[in-house]
Formats: structure tokens, C-alpha cells, sequence
């Protein structure tokens, strides 16, 4: 993934520059967190990258190709930073006609189906309505259709808000399994101890990366012990 | 076929993993490959998503009551009211065409804002859904439920409150039927326009009572001020009016081939529209 010159309006015409003049490149098969308060253009970014963002102007390009390719819409899962999953349908349904979309054969569908419920921890809850389950399990729903397509890229907006210790330890395990497997993860938080997890980290703030390195570096470089305090020390320098 | 486990790598858990991603151009090689469908067809997603659409509909019980009942409750009163006059087969068949088109154009317009509000939209769009995909799903998801509306509608008026049509019975179910879908259709172009579910439920006055007024019911087309003779010309809703009123008056299906054909194209204009209007790309 490689940016030049981003710049992002947000809200049409009467928009607000949410990202500007941003670079920036990132190597495939790694988990890439996406840092920074909320406000501070990760959400557009994200959705710059996957096509979805109007108004993006500079150099975008994601998997060898500019943002928006058509061929690029099989390559990469999605996940919103709303649970985007039909209340009204059960888990099982909602991963059905998603397997669908994303053009899984018959043969295969219900295989993936049940592999991505799972890997998200659903697979006892398939059958009941999505707008009757908690939060966290609404975002894991959200998740594992992400997940259905065996993406190149998986683009992640906050995936782990609100879920208990446990499962987030077990969703980074499955982030690293798939990075190890050759996907490339772009994650999104604004929970700064989720820094840590990541294979690389890149700071956004006021539309700009404020820094880019690994945990370790951003630790020694700022010459503090956790994530928050760095992250702290980033934007009050940067702001100054 | 079995589920694989990944290497397992870095996976701390013991907990099965995603299978591998593989890199773009192939899958590794001893690991199971995902098989694309293998359909070439012209729109894949539509059934899919007509079906998903009828899915969520039967889920819930009460819009289905609403849909099904409610025409039939108001269309029992007026022949009740008008009982002993001529009234329930005079109007009646306008009547069943006015309904579906009604009903369906609030139905289309809420869901498919429900769509672009729950963030599905955006996750299709990012996806490989084609945008006439959706617009045409939903088309056919919809037109199937106000058929299904139009028929009871039609069979209720007929052998229950025992409306005596005077033309091609069949001519006025298949009319309202048409109604119900340019009904959707006119929903789905619309919906583009609305921000919120307060402005979609405003496009209904604003789309569909101007058509109303202007469509020969309350005064004949050719009595008309030629001006609005003219704009009545340019309305979906009047052909679909003028055919039911011609059957009620005795016209056969073949008469009315010309509205029928006219309510057809604008069903096909407004798909169009709604197909166009879709952004994949939103602010």
C-alpha cells in the first residue's frame, strides 16, 4: 500500500479536510495498526482505501493497484466501524448472502460459513437474530463476513470496541494467523494498548502521521514504558 | 470437504484460524482452493439479494399483516359504505392499483434507507456487488410482495365484498400488479434523494400525490387546463390509472396495451435512475 499526497474531504462540498498531504507505505503480510483519537482521519482513510471515500485526491495505491479498482473489490474485506449486518436476519443468514456477494461457489459456502463462525467465536449463536445479540457479538458478525472472502487485504475499523479481554487476545491471535498466512491486516483503534499487539504502527493525528515504526521503536524513541504515554508524548510534541 | 487449520502460527489459543489468504495471483498449493461461482450471468447478485430482501420481510410478522391486511380493511369499508350503489365497481379497480404503488413506494423508500443507515450499503459497495446487483434485487424482492398484496387485494374485492368488474378481470389484477413493482421502482430512484427516514417518508407526498392529482381521478384528463393535460402526459401513475379505469369500464386487455406498455417503460426509466443515482462513493 502506497500514499502520496492524500488528501481527504470529508462531507461533500462543504466538507472538512480530514486528511491531508499524507504518506505513506506499507508492506504486505503485516498487521498494520492504525493509530490515533478519534476525529483524527482513520476512518476516512480506511475508507479512501477500500473505495468507498469521495473527494480523495493525490496518489493511492492499494495491492499494486489504485484505490477503487474494480479488481481490487474481491481482494479486500471490510469491516465497518458500525456493525454493517442486517438486525433482522440471524448470524447464519447474514454470512449466507454476504458468501454470496463476495461469490463463493456451493460447494464451498457453508465450509466458509462455518470456519469464519469459528474464528469469531459465533458458531453457537448462528442461528439467532443479529439484532438480538450484544454489541460485541454484532461486531464480530460484522467481522466474519470481513473474513468470508479469503482477502488479500483485510481493512479493519475498530474491531475489537467493546469486547472483553479474552476474545481480543483471540482475535490478534487470529490477526497474526492470517498475516502469517500472507494477508496484509490494516487495524483501526483509538485503544492505545491494542499498539502493542501490532506488527507496525502508524499515528494519525489532525490528518497527518504523527509517527510510523514498530511498538518497540515508538517505546524507545519517545523514552516511555507504555503505549498511551508515547502515544501522549507523539501529540502533545507534535501539536507544539 | 473438511476445514483445514492453518499453519498454525503465532496462534497462541489453539483456536482455528482463517485459512490461508495465499498471495493475489494463486492459492498455495495442498491448501483448498476457494471456488469463485462459476457464473458469467449478466447481474450474480440479484437473486441473492431479492432473496435476502424476502427473507427479511418474512422475519417480520407485522409489516407482513400491515401489507396483506390493511388494503383489504379500507377497500371492505368503502364497499360497506357504498353498499346498494354502483361505487365499489366504478372505483374499485383504481382502487387496487392505487394501493400497491402507494404502499410499495413507502416500503422501498424506508429499506433501502435502512440499507444505506446500517452500513450494508457501503460494505456491498466496497464489495464486488455490482450497483444494478442491488437496485434490481431489491426490485424483485419487493414486486414479488406487492404482487402478492395486489392478488389478495384483487381476490378479496372481488369474491368478498363481491365487486362486479365490468372488463378483463385478469387485465385488472396484472395492472396492479405493475403498480405494486412501478410502485418499488419509483421507491428505489427516490430513496437516493433521502437523507433520513423523515425525508424518505416525505418523498411519498412529494413523488406520489402531484401523480394523483393529475391523473384523471378527481377530474377527467381531457377536462384538464392543457397544461396540466400535458404534465399528466408525463406521470408514471396516469397510464397505470387510466388502464385500470378503462377495464372497470369495460375495456379488454387488449385495449389497454398502450398504458400498459407506458407503465412498463417507466418501471424500466426508474430502475435505471435508481441504478445511477447509487454512488459508490459517498461523501
Amino acid at each position: 500500500m502506497r500514499a502520496r499526497g492524500l488528501r481527504i474531504v470529508r462531507g461533500g462540498r462543504r466538507g472538512v479536510v480530514v486528511v491531508d498531504g499524507l504518506d505513506l507505505e506499507v508492506l504486505a503480510a503485516q498487521v498494520v495498526g492504525l493509530l490515533g483519537p478519534s476525529g483524527g482521519g482513520k476512518t476516512s482513510l480506511l475508507r479512501a482505501i477500500v473505495g468507498v471515500q469521495q473527494d480523495v485526491s493525490g496518489t493511492l495505491e492499494v495491492l499494486g493497484l489504485p484505490a477503487g479498482d474494480p479488481r481490487l473489490r474481491r481482494r479486500i474485506g471490510y469491516m465497518t466501524q458500525s456493525p454493517s449486518v442486517y438486525a433482522d436476519l440471524t448470524v447464519r443468514e447474514n454470512l449466507r448472502y454476504f458468501a454470496r456477494v463476495v461469490g463463493l461457489g456451493a460447494d464451498v459456502r457453508e465450509d466458509r460459513v462455518s470456519r469464519v463462525l469459528h474464528d469469531v467465536d459465533l458458531h453457537r449463536l448462528s442461528g439467532r437474530a443479529v439484532g438480538g445479540l450484544s454489541g460485541g457479538e454484532r461486531a464480530r458478525t460484522s467481522l466474519a463476513i470481513a473474513l468470508l472472502g479469503q482477502p488479500d487485504l483485510l481493512v479493519l475499523d475498530e474491531p475489537t470496541v467493546g469486547l472483553d479481554p479474552v476474545l481480543r487476545r483471540d482475535l490478534w491471535a487470529l490477526f497474526h494467523g492470517l498475516a502469517a498466512n500472507g494477508a496484509s491486516l490494516l487495524v483501526s483503534s483509538h485503544v492505545m494498548d491494542e499498539a502493542e499487539r501490532c506488527d507496525r504502527l502508524l499515528l494519525l493525528h489532525g490528518g497527518r502521521v504523527l509517527a510510523d515504526s514498530t511498538p518497540a521503536a515508538m517505546l524507545a524513541a519517545t523514552g516511555t514504558a507504555t503505549a498511551e504515554a508515547a502515544f501522549l508524548a507523539l501529540v502533545e510534541g507534535g501539536a507544539r | 470437504m473438511t476445514v483445514p487449520t492453518g499453519q498454525p502460527t503465532g496462534q497462541p489459543m489453539g483456536q482455528p484460524m482463517g485459512q490461508p489468504t495465499g498471495q493475489p495471483t494463486g492459492q498455495p498449493t495442498g491448501q483448498p482452493t476457494v471456488l469463485r461461482t462459476p457464473l458469467p450471468t449478466v447481474l450474480p447478485t440479484v437473486l441473492p439479494t431479492a432473496l435476502r430482501v424476502l427473507r427479511q420481510v418474512r422475519h417480520d410478522h407485522r409489516t407482513i399483516a400491515v401489507l396483506v391486511g390493511l388494503p383489504c380493511v379500507v377497500l371492505g369499508l368503502v364497499a360497506w359504505m357504498f353498499s346498494g350503489t354502483d361505487v365499489l365497481d366504478r372505483f374499485g379497480p383504481v382502487l387496487l392499483g392505487l394501493f400497491p404503488v402507494i404502499v410499495m413506494f413507502l416500503v422501498t423508500s424506508v429499506a433501502t434507507l435502512r440499507e444505506r443507515q446500517s452500513g450494508t450499503l457501503e460494505r456491498l459497495m466496497a464489495g464486488p456487488a455490482r450497483r444494478g446487483d442491488v437496485v434490481v434485487g431489491y426490485a424483485l424482492a419487493f414486486a414479488l410482495v406487492g404482487s402478492a398484496q395486489a392478488v389478495v387485494l384483487t381476490a378479496f374485492t372481488v369474491l368478498v365484498c363481491r365487486m362486479d368488474v365490468t372488463g378483463d378481470l385478469g387485465g385488472v389484477v396484472l395492472v396492479a400488479v405493475l403498480d405494486a413493482v412501478l410502485g418499488t421502482a419509483l421507491g428505489l430512484a427516490a430513496s437516493a434523494v433521502a437523507r433520513t427516514e423523515f425525508q424518505a417518508v416525505q418523498m411519498m407526498p412529494l413523488v406520489l400525490f402531484p401523480q394523483l392529482v393529475t391523473a384523471g381521478l378527481f377530474l377527467p384528463r381531457d377536462q384538464m387546463p392543457a397544461v396540466l393535460e400535458a404534465v399528466s402526459r408525463a406521470m408514471p401513475l396516469t397510464y397505470g390509472i387510466d388502464a385500470l379505469q378503462d377495464l372497470a369500464a369495460g375495456a379488454s386487455l387488449g385495449d389497454v396495451t398502450g398504458a400498459v406498455g407506458a407503465v412498463v417503460a417507466f418501471i424500466v426509466g426508474a430502475l435505471v435512475v435508481g441504478t445511477l443515482t447509487l454512488r459508490r462513493r459517498t461523501p
